[in-house]
């Protein structure tokens, strides 16, 4: 049995220091919706997705109640529609038809308005992608990824190129909101198949027909628990494991209850630390608390690298599969440290693609100034794009060209998405680079130095 | 249905009787309890079985929190399943 002590640490962890599971989310293959009737493959998406998770969100609280932790987010993802429309076209339809069953059953977000084109696109899959900014603007729910680049395919820079103007034109058609669809927008490289956290989550190819995926978070648990670490960095490093171990069996006692009570398969418990814009729920804060003046110094590389492993050592332990993106996420706008250390000028563009070679993700929610041109965004895709391919890992970029707003101002979102310092990006033009096209070919996977 | 209740507050007569009185009304049974009082807050844990109880879980959660506010206390309850889960490295994590 465990002690009173023990109960008091658990209750204390979700009372003030923010554990909470982040998301439960249902991963609904559509391959059996396909069908050359647009009509009747709406109708058919609509009746499986109303099936299977109807009862999501209902199930979801009641399991947060029982056990006393929030689950604050109940989601689905699809098979990438792209896949799904090759044969009858209609992806608008779609896509409203989408939205209507995420308002229907009440869920957060919808994933899964993606394209898989690593290697190369068809040319439906370049009409699909074209249509990403008019179904992120005029939808509320649904969100969308793109992957451009794989470390075995090496990176389709055609879609790179193409990357650039669709986060622009996301940006324009919604410049009343400070540009909001970017921040449904994810460009991957290595994108994974079982990810459970917004926006980029999708149902791959290769899973089951319903799954449910468990997203669990608690970066204010890591850094209470540090508080009282005064060793050297192996003590750090074991001290975040063992937490990391508790929030994880967290995260999969809610995976497997509730796909028991959902009739779906279990998946795989995500453990990444997520954090919100609420004080005391910061990634960067748990790198100030290990040693650094403020995030962005020198040391925030090696620090998150630290973080990042010990994360994935102890949770690995507590889960029978983990999987999605596991480590830690460093969105700017959605962690209140990250938005200090962008505010102050210690924390810079190019220290966090650094940062991005050793966590989970990417460049998350970064804004740059609104009149940043496209090419620019595309190449600050493809370097980002270029860490995860040679590096063997998953790297994405959602970065917010805001509409109208230039160096120093604010992009407010609100919620989870939270606000953004906009930060500096160099002017100076790769576009002859972009304007080549073609493919960038994957990388060498010996001889590494 | 094994459960944790927890009652976390300003020590007061009468805490560990008006508990117990709202939980075998519910006809919840204790089967454990233990308390302690830390520097003017007293903190008691009280494993139950919820087996014989009428009420959804979320009834019983309600009817103690409504208690709570009235003694001004912090009471909780809560599926053994989560205590077990974080605190013991071999446990059964398939059921709630």
């Amino acid at each position: 049995m465990y002690t009173d002590r023990e109960i008091l640490e658990t209750i204390d962890m979700v009372s003030h220091q923010h554990l909470d599971v982040r998301t439960i989310t249902m991963g609904i293959s559509l391959f059996d919706c396909i069908t050359d009737d647009r009509r009747r493959l709406c109708d058919k998406i609509y009746d499986k997705i109303m099936r299977k998770a109807e009862n999501i969100v209902r199930i979801g609280n009641d399991i947060s109640n029982e056990i006393g932790v929030p689950i604050v987010n109940k989601r689905i993802s699809v098979t990438p529609i792209s896949l799904i429309t090759a044969a009858s076209g209609g992806h608008m339809e779609v896509i409203r038809t989408l939205d209507r069953a995420a308002d229907e059953i009440g869920i957060d977000f919808l994933g899964g308005y993606s394209a898989l084109v690593h290697k190369a696109m068809t040319p439906y899959e370049r009409e699909f992608i074209n249509s990403i900014p008019e179904a992120l603007s005029t939808t509320k729910k649904i969100c969308s990824s793109v992957n451009v680049a794989t470390s075995k395919a090496g990176i389709n820079m055609d879609a790179v190129r193409m990357m650039g103007r669709i986060v622009k034109e996301c940006a324009r058609l919604t410049k009343d909101q400070d540009s909001l669809a970017c921040a449904k927008f994810v460009v991957f490289a290595n994108a994974v198949e079982d990810n459970p956290f917004m926006t980029g989550a999708f149902l791959g190819p290769g899973e089951d027909d319903a799954v449910i995926n468990v997203g669990v978070s608690g970066p204010g648990v890591v850094k209470r628990a540090l508080e009282n670490v005064k060793g050297d960095l192996t003590e750090v490093a074991e001290c975040i494991k063992q937490t990391a171990f508790k929030i994880t069996r967290v995260g999969q006692l809610v995976a497997a209850e509730a796909s028991r009570r959902l009739g779906v398969s279990s998946g795989i418990v995500d453990l990444s630390l997520a954090p919100t814009p609420v004080v005391g729920d910061s990634v960067a804060h748990i790198l100030e608390e290990i040693g650094l003046e403020c995030v962005g110094a020198c040391g925030t590389t090696a620090t998150l690298a630290l973080l990042n492993d010990a994360v994935k050592k102890g949770g690995i332990m507590a889960s029978g599969h983990v999987g999605g993106l596991s480590g830690a996420f460093i969105p700017v706008s959605e962690d209140a440290g990250m938005i200090n250390g962008a505010e102050k000028g210690a924390l810079t563009l190019e220290k966090l693609e650094a940062m991005t070679a050793v966590c989970s993700v990417g460049l998350d929610m970064i804004a740059i100034p609104g009149d940043t041109h496209e090419d620019v965004i595309s190449a600050l895709i493809a370097d980002e794009i270029a860490i995860g391919v040679v590096n063997t890992k998953t790297t994405a970029v959602r970065v917010i060209p805001v509409y109208g707003k230039s160096e120093g101002e604010y992009a407010e979102f609100g919620g989870l998405l939270g606000r953004a310092p906009i930060m500096h990006i160099s002017k100076y033009s790769p576009s002859a680079f972009i304007a080549r096209g073609g493919r960038i070919p994957a990388p060498l996977h010996s001889n590494k130095n | 249905m094994k459960a944790i209740v927890s009652v976390i507050g300003k020590d007061t007569r009468g805490i560990i009787a008006k508990v117990s009185t709202k939980l075998y009304e519910m006809d919840i049974n204790i089967e454990n309890i233990s308390q302690t009082i830390m520097q003017d807050y007293f903190t008691m844990i009280m494993a139950v079985d919820c087996s014989e109880c009428k009420l959804k879980f979320s009834g019983i959660s309600e009817e103690l929190s409504k208690l709570g506010q009235e003694m001004g206390l912090e009471i909780h309850i809560q599926l053994q399943s989560i205590f077990d889960s974080m605190h013991q490295i071999a446990t059964n994590t398939r059921k709630l």
